[in-house]
């Protein structure tokens, strides 16, 4: 038992773990609260597990289909407004919050996108995702999202710039969180 | 979020079609880094479960509402760079805001911000960045979420 905890909290579970004991608990004594942050958790964990999943079978599917050189002739170094307009396309035909952007940034990365390609990807998967801008015109008209999508397409890029200046030489590296090996 | 189920399904029946063996490696290289990414994700949704307890969003709307001015600008920026709100509820209450007399540019302040920051999401932003590099590019986010804000408000 003993072994069984101390594996537990070796693992990156252990708030995971409290949260459902708090849950639980909280049910029991009729704490209120708890069941606004439960159904907030539920709301979120909805959202979460109907695109994450789909959004990795992707991401191992581009990982086992595109060749690193061509992949990075097309969006690396020195790709140009090209490489950059490459990566907006492909961050614009995502869903999901930003979150679910930095496998992707890691997998460009990977395959030998540019610093600045991947910023500009960051930025445009946060604020361009059609199935967004189709929810946003619905709800605040046509109007102010293209104005919006307008104002907000040379910021991104610039940020990109200003990060790719930034990073040159800095031996800068994206990382992918490992399932954590047991023992 | 069906957009990108449609995606997911063409793409692997053409990849299927195309060679089984490697779609399975695919489907399995993907699997295994969602496996890594799911406690960091998980533990960043019971941290917005709980700050979004502690501030609802009738609070959320009150506080816009009132201040529409400069000081509405900047509480608008804050709360949308902490927040971490699902679109389909952004924009319904960005809606309401707007019908209750928000400006837009408080409003395009407050959806870029958003967008584009996460202060609650930065530990799992620095698994993949490093922690330095997460909060730089979250504070030229945030400025230039303030430019985009300013702007929209000169043409709205």
């Amino acid at each position: 038992m003993k072994k069984i905890i101390a594996r537990i909290a070796e693992t990156e579970y252990i708030l995971v773990i409290l949260f459902g004991i708090f849950i639980v608990g909280s049910r029991l004594v009729n704490f209120t609260p708890a069941k606004t942050i439960r159904n907030n958790f539920w709301l979120f964990f909805v959202e979460m597990i109907t695109f994450l999943p789909f959004m990795f079978i992707l991401v191992g599917l581009f990982d086992v289909w595109f060749p690193k050189e061509r992949v990075e002739k097309h969006i690396g170094e020195g790709s140009g407004i090209k490489g950059t307009i490459w990566c907006i396309l492909l961050a614009m035909l995502q869903a999901g919050p930003l979150y679910g952007a930095f496998p992707v940034a890691y997998l460009l990365w990977k395959k030998g996108c540019s610093i600045r390609n991947i910023f500009i990807y960051l930025g445009a998967f946060s604020t361009l995702k059609i199935p967004m801008l189709t929810f946003e015109i619905g709800f605040l008209g046509l109007k102010f999202s293209l104005l919006r999508t307008l104002v907000t397409l040379p910021i991104f890029i610039l940020i990109g710039e200003i990060m790719e200046i930034y990073l040159r030489n800095k031996n800068f590296e994206i990382k992918q969180p490992e399932l954590k090996k047991k023992g | 979020m069906k957009f990108l189920l449609i995606l997911t399904f063409i793409a692997l029946m053409i990849s299927l079609i195309a060679d089984k063996k490697k779609t399975f490696l695919g489907i399995k290289k993907g699997f295994k880094m969602f496996l890594g990414l799911l406690p960091t994700v998980l533990n960043v949704l019971i941290l917005v479960s709980v700050f979004l307890y502690l501030v609802p969003k009738e609070t959320l709307a009150n506080v816009l509402g009132k201040n529409s001015g400069v000081l509405g600008f900047g509480i608008a920026a804050v709360i949308g760079s902490i927040s971490l709100i699902p679109m389909f509820i952004t924009y319904p209450l960005a809606a309401i805001l707007l019908k209750s007399g928000v400006s837009y540019r408080v409003l395009a302040v407050f959806i870029t911000t958003l967008l584009m920051v996460g202060v609650l999401t930065l530990p799992l932003e620095a698994k993949y960045f490093g922690i330095k590099t997460s909060i730089i590019r979250n504070v030229l986010s945030f400025i230039g979420a303030l430019i985009i804000g300013l702007v929209i408000g000169i043409f709205l």
